[in-house]
């Protein structure tokens, strides 16, 4: 009985496990390729047969102008190394929570107004009248919690497997960074709310980066935003929490994520690769394409009628 | 690394590689399952939990106890570690400071070839140590409560001042006498004695260092703050 998951991998691209080995298939594999495509229904008329073919004609007409199928393919099914284990899962989760924080931000935003004498009460709009308003604002709330603890388990992760050692030193630098800023996230986040708590936790959180060396007091004065905390700091803190730092951080998850794709992500430090029989040197061609078992040059198979070319630009840098 | 040690890293990374499964749907079935496990954690959280308002931010009054969300605890009693006045900027920002530097250029000092964690343990047990400190400064947050009563014998003019000090959150940060935590602040058990009824009013006001602003707090209530205050002695 096959898995689920490996039916939904393109045949060529499959590890088809060698005669004898377990879960190999009982016929050898090349009787696959000569089997007789399937049938096609007939009984819908050309109408309908136009109808099904629509959509795959539009996503090659999107695909002539942007040429990204071979790349995203590519992506799709680019290889993740023996051993990838439950502990990979941390920074897409990471990624997850932050997309729940994002989406139930709008939300909020579309009920919020930034101002002293308003904030307080449109957040009390927003528990007591808006539908679903206290669940939605409860997740928004929670969410980032839950960020937090998330970001520093991946960090942890990353950490104790060494994976921010060559060649992924860049990609760890990001890292550290978008830790700074969801910090800073859940600092201007704290403020909005603007009750008894959040007004003087913000006022000793402004007060501790007044005590800094040489940039403290600016710090503190820029974050302020006058003599008191007051209307200028809360609109100042929503701007930071709203556009800044939400822009930048979708920015840097960005590149995080094209250097996770470019350079592969890393194997447990304990999986060691078995040798191989036949010894197999790593040019620089095979790199981009080695464990897909095709070539770049035109003679590989295709999905929906679409080239996968090597051109997914994985592989290590040499 | 040396080139070689670099050589030998990418070579074992194909085969590795090579060895491995799809992206699709190996890795995204995983990651799936974790991404429902969040999101049903935090729709838990936020139904169990909710998100209840406290009272109206009032500069007028600190009936609140100002501390920090749960994440920022440890910054917070790091200022309760390191106590002289003149070492505050160090426990405020050089520490963390430091700490993100030291984070930032990890890859940059940390170059050896070895990736297993007990084959690197100046790596390992540093960050066992971080997580550890981290872990308890967290939990000394959480677990450092800030005591609205005053256990001192108090004479009857003063009461009214010493109920302020009790509702104000000084205790937060203050000891005075059996009461509040040590620190940060320094503590108020002789302050009369220390220093004189002016500068008391002028530290409240200003709300020197970390300590919030109490200016909009009432005459009335000012004065009757620093007579108990100055009391003591
Ligand atoms: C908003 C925050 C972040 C997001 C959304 C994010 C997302 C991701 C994702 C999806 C991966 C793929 C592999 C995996 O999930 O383990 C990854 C890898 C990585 N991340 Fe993050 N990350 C974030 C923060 C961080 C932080 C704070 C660090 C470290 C300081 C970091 C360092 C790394 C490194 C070194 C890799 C490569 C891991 C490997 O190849 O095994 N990331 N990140």
């Amino acid at each position: 009985m096959p898995k689920l998951s490996d039916l939904l991998v393109p045949a060529p691209l499959r590890n088809t496990p060698k005669p004898g080995e377990a879960g190999a298939p009982k016929t050898p594999a090349p009787q696959d390729l000569k089997s007789a495509p399937p049938e096609r229904p007939t009984d819908l008329g050309r109408t309908g047969e136009k109808a099904l073919e629509a959509p795959v004609e539009a996503m090659a007409w999107i695909d002539q102008r942007m040429a990204a199928s071979g790349f995203l393919t590519g992506m799709l099914f680019r290889k993740v190394p023996k051993g990838t284990n439950w502990f990979y899962t941390l920074g897409s989760a990471t990624l997850f929570a932050f997309i729940v924080q994002a989406v139930t931000g709008v939300f909020l935003a579309m009920f919020y107004t930034p101002s002293t004498t308003q904030a307080y009460s449109s957040i009390a709009h927003i528990n007591n009248d808006v539908f679903l308003g206290q669940f939605v604002h409860g997740m928004h709330k929670w969410g980032a919690s839950v960020m937090v603890i998330l970001v520093f388990l991946h960090m942890g992760r990353t950490f104790f497997f060494g994976a921010y050692k060559y060649p992924r030193e860049l990609n760890w630098v990001i890292g550290v960074v978008l830790l700074i800023l969801t910090m800073t996230m859940a600092f201007t986040g704290y403020l909005l709310p603007f009750d008894q708590r959040s007004y003087w936790a913000s006022i000793v959180g402004i007060n501790i980066n007044g005590t800094g060396p040489i940039v403290g007091p600016y710090l503190s004065d820029f974050l302020r935003a006058g003599p008191e905390l007051g209307a200028t700091t809360l609109s100042r803190f929503y701007a930071i929490h709203m556009l800044l730092v939400p822009g930048a951080i979708i920015a840097l998850i960005g590149a995080h994520l094209y250097l996770v794709v470019k350079l592969g992500t890393t194997a447990p430090p304990w999986t060691k690769a078995d040798k191989p029989r036949v010894a197999t040197p790593t040019s620089n061609l095979d790199a981009g394409v080695s464990g897909n078992g095709y070539r770049p040059d035109g003679a590989g198979p295709t999905i929906a009628g679409v080239q996968i070319d090597g051109h997914n630009g994985e592989g290590a840098p040499a | 690394m040396k080139a070689s040690d670099k050589q030998a890293y990418l070579e074992e990374y194909e085969l590795l590689k090579k060895k491995g499964k799809p992206f699709f749907p190996y890795a995204v079935m995983k990651d799936s399952v974790m991404a429902l496990v969040v999101v049903g954690v935090i729709i838990a959280m936020s139904l169990l939990l909710g998100a209840e308002q406290g009272p109206k931010a009032d500069p007028t009054t600190t009936t609140y106890v100002p501390r920090p969300e749960w994440y920022f605890f440890f910054l917070f009693e790091l200022l309760r570690v390191i106590k002289p006045p003149e070492l505050v900027p160090i426990a405020t920002i050089g520490i963390p400071t430091i700490c993100m530097v030291l984070l930032l250029l990890l890859p940059f000092y940390d170059k050896g070839p070895e990736r297993r964690p007990e084959r690197r343990p100046l790596a390992t047990t540093a960050g066992i140590l971080t997580i550890l400190a981290m872990g308890y400064l967290t939990y000394a947050g959480a677990t450092s409560g800030s005591p609205t009563e005053i256990d001192m014998k108090v004479a009857p003019q003063y009461k009214a001042g010493a109920e302020i000090v009790a509702g104000s959150g000084c205790l937060a940060c203050h000891k005075l006498g059996e009461n509040g935590n040590n620190g940060p602040g320094p503590e108020l058990t002789h302050i009369g004695a220390r220093i004189p009824r002016a500068a008391i009013i002028r530290s409240i006001e200003i709300g020197p260092s970390i300590m919030p602003s109490f200016r909009e707090l009432p005459k009335e209530k000012l004065n009757e703050l620093a007579d108990f205050l100055s009391s003591l002695n």
